[in-house]
């Protein structure tokens, strides 16, 4: 696990061995490559990049290119024990349709995200009165992919919402993994990353 | 990787045909049989002792099975000598790669060229219509004689995609992986629409007669080079043309104010046209452009694509290719979605490329490298050792 980035460690702990899992952005397949080594599991990705694509098939893994606002619907329900979205949401057109499909394929999803409740972005915004850009969140407003930017807050509406519910939070903050309640207001402005096992309503 | 100009043509290590008669000849989709049925075919490398280092090459509409090494009959050379040969994706040192005319072909398996042994000529419009499903049912009795239980790897682009897609419907539990490249599960309308262009255009030509031109010591090659002409168009892309011709002209400063072939793209089409007929048979054309026509692997299986993959345990790596308009990324998705719906081992890649459909032919290093791992992961998984057998 030592090669794996904290955030990437910290979901692989949450996987169940042996489970079947679809990684969602799932990049070079780092995660993948760990979960299927690892723990057993049946793993299966998608990438929106052909580097990134070919970095996976390059390592054995079965990872399709495709697009989390487009083609999660071409999966069938329930054929997966999680989906896993790994610091992908903020960065998709449409999160709550993304965030239903994958509850939808998956028993549990895993999600990750930059938290925008950090004190430091509360801070540098309040203070520079310029967008931040902080250690998790290191691209300028014009050209970041983070198009859909959220706190731990928000997220946990958006899952009241679309009725699904909150097993677990974590939060991760200099590599230190932390379990919170979801609707915890310290957390939210602690947290550079929050980790949420997500199970349907 | 090297170019393919620093490496020497490699030689098949058969290259022959044999004659499969009474149980073993080939009962067509249409009812008819073909008996007794002649396939021709090379084979690269050896086979090992536990004989699970077979690869099947599936080759396209106008291809042969001289994948790795020139066609002795024609002077053509080998048509994927990037992918088939020592060290390359297909490592002819590590696998032993097997590649097979397709029936209905006319480079030595059976086809309207076959001579009737009935009437003495060509079979010619009497040869019975095939289909994919027959090509690969007649690959299967060829793995049968050879003894191949199981295939390593059923590969191929365009129609050989239709071969490795109908092999992976069909005959599940002998396909360990399958590479469909820049293919499609259907051939649609506007694929369906070339093809039907081109068969006009070669039985217009008055030479075609009625398809028995090879008896009447004819060819109906102006008819047949139209074809070509018009096809070899949809293997490109726009930008390619662009890029290769633009408006030049060809040998001359000027317009000619005529019909002479002024741009370079016309003579490059004309080209292409009049070699073509130099080394395929009209009727071959006909009969596999309508064996392209007639696949729809969803229909064979109920409307649904999914129930095609239903309990596959084939591990797929479907490609396309970003410029590829006669076999779009569309409709390779369409496979990785049914393949989805299956719970399918599936690995599906779009490269970025501006030479369109005939992308899947050419030096595509992105595609070398990530078939070479996939291949070379699939060997891993099957227990493969790396020395040569």
């Amino acid at each position: 696990m030592s090669n794996l980035r904290p955030e990437l460690a910290a979901i692989a702990g949450l996987v169940a061995p042996g489970s079947r899992v679809l990684d969602v952005g799932c990049g070079d397949g780092a995660l993948l490559e760990y979960l299927v080594r690892e723990k057993g599991v049946t793993g299966r990705g998608m990438e929106l990049s052909q580097a990134g694509v070919n970095a996976c098939v390059a390592h054995g893994l079965s990872v399709v290119q495709g697009d989390a606002d487009t083609d999660l619907s071409d999966y069938p329900s329930s054929v997966f024990d999680f989906v896993i979205l790994s610091e992908t949401i903020q960065a998709t057109r449409r999160p709550k349709s993304v965030l239903t499909e994958i509850m939808r394929i998956g028993a549990r999803g895993i999600v990750s995200l930059p938290n925008f409740g950090h004190w430091k972005v509360r801070l540098q915004l309040l203070f520079s009165g310029r967008m931040p850009v902080t250690r998790t969140l290191d691209h300028s407003w014009h050209d970041t992919p983070n198009v859909h930017l959220c706190t731990i807050a928000d997220f946990a509406a958006l899952c009241a919402e679309c009725g699904v519910r909150i097993e677990k939070a974590f939060t991760l903050s200099r590599g230190r993994l932390r379990e919170i309640r979801a609707g915890s207001r310290t957390g939210n402005l602690l947290a550079e990353t929050a980790i949420f096992v997500l199970a349907r309503g | 990787m090297t170019k393919d100009a620093d490496h020497p043509a490699n030689p098949p290590g058969f290259d022959g045909r044999m004659i499969f008669s009474g149980p073993k000849a080939l009962k067509l989709d249409s009812g008819e049989i073909i008996d007794p049925l002649t396939i021709a075919w090379c084979t690269w490398g050896k086979l090992n002792a536990a004989h699970s280092n077979a690869i099947l090459i599936c080759h396209a509409l106008t291809g042969d099975q001289y994948v790795a090494a020139t066609n002795p009959q024609t002077g053509k050379p080998a048509w994927w000598p990037m992918m088939v040969g020592p060290g390359r994706t297909f490592d002819t040192d590590r696998y032993f790669v097997i590649c097979a005319n397709v029936i209905g072909g006319c480079m030595g398996s059976s086809g309207p060229a076959t001579i009737n042994p009935a009437t003495g000529e060509a079979f010619g419009l009497s040869f019975p219509v095939i289909t994919i499903a027959d090509m690969v049912r007649a690959q299967a009795i060829l793995m049968d004689h050879l003894g191949i239980e199981r295939l390593l790897c059923v590969a191929g682009g365009s129609m050989g995609g239709m071969q490795v897609l109908e092999w992976a419907a069909s005959y599940p539990e002998r396909v360990v992986s399958a590479i469909p490249i820049a293919t499609a599960a259907r051939h649609s309308a506007q694929n369906i629409a070339f093809h039907e262009v081109g068969r006009q255009a070669v039985m217009a030509d008055p030479d075609w007669e009625k398809g028995r031109y090879a008896a009447l010591g004819k060819q109906p090659a102006k008819g047949l080079a139209v074809a070509r002409m018009a096809a070899h168009v949809t293997y490109l892309s726009e930008q390619a043309l662009q890029r290769k011709f633009g408006r030049n002209l060809q040998d001359r400063a000027k317009l000619s104010f005529g019909f002479d072939a002024d741009f370079q793209v016309e003579s490059y089409l004309r080209h292409q046209g009049a070699s073509f007929v130099d080394r395929f048979d009209a009727n071959s054309y006909l009969y596999i452009t309508r064996a392209m026509d007639y696949f729809d692997l969803a229909a064979s299986h109920g409307g649904h694509l999914a129930n095609a993959f239903r309990n596959t345990k084939t591990r797929f790596c479907v490609v396309s290719f970003t410029s590829d308009w006669l076999f779009p990324t569309s409709e390779s998705r369409r496979i990785v979605h049914a393949l989805n719906a299956a719970a399918a081992d599936v690995s599906f890649v779009e490269f970025a490329t501006d030479k369109g459909h005939d992308a899947f032919l050419l030096d595509e290093p992105e595609m070398f490298a990530t078939l070479s791992r996939f291949m070379q992961s699939v060997a891993d998984r099957a227990g493969l050792r790396d020395t040569a057998p």
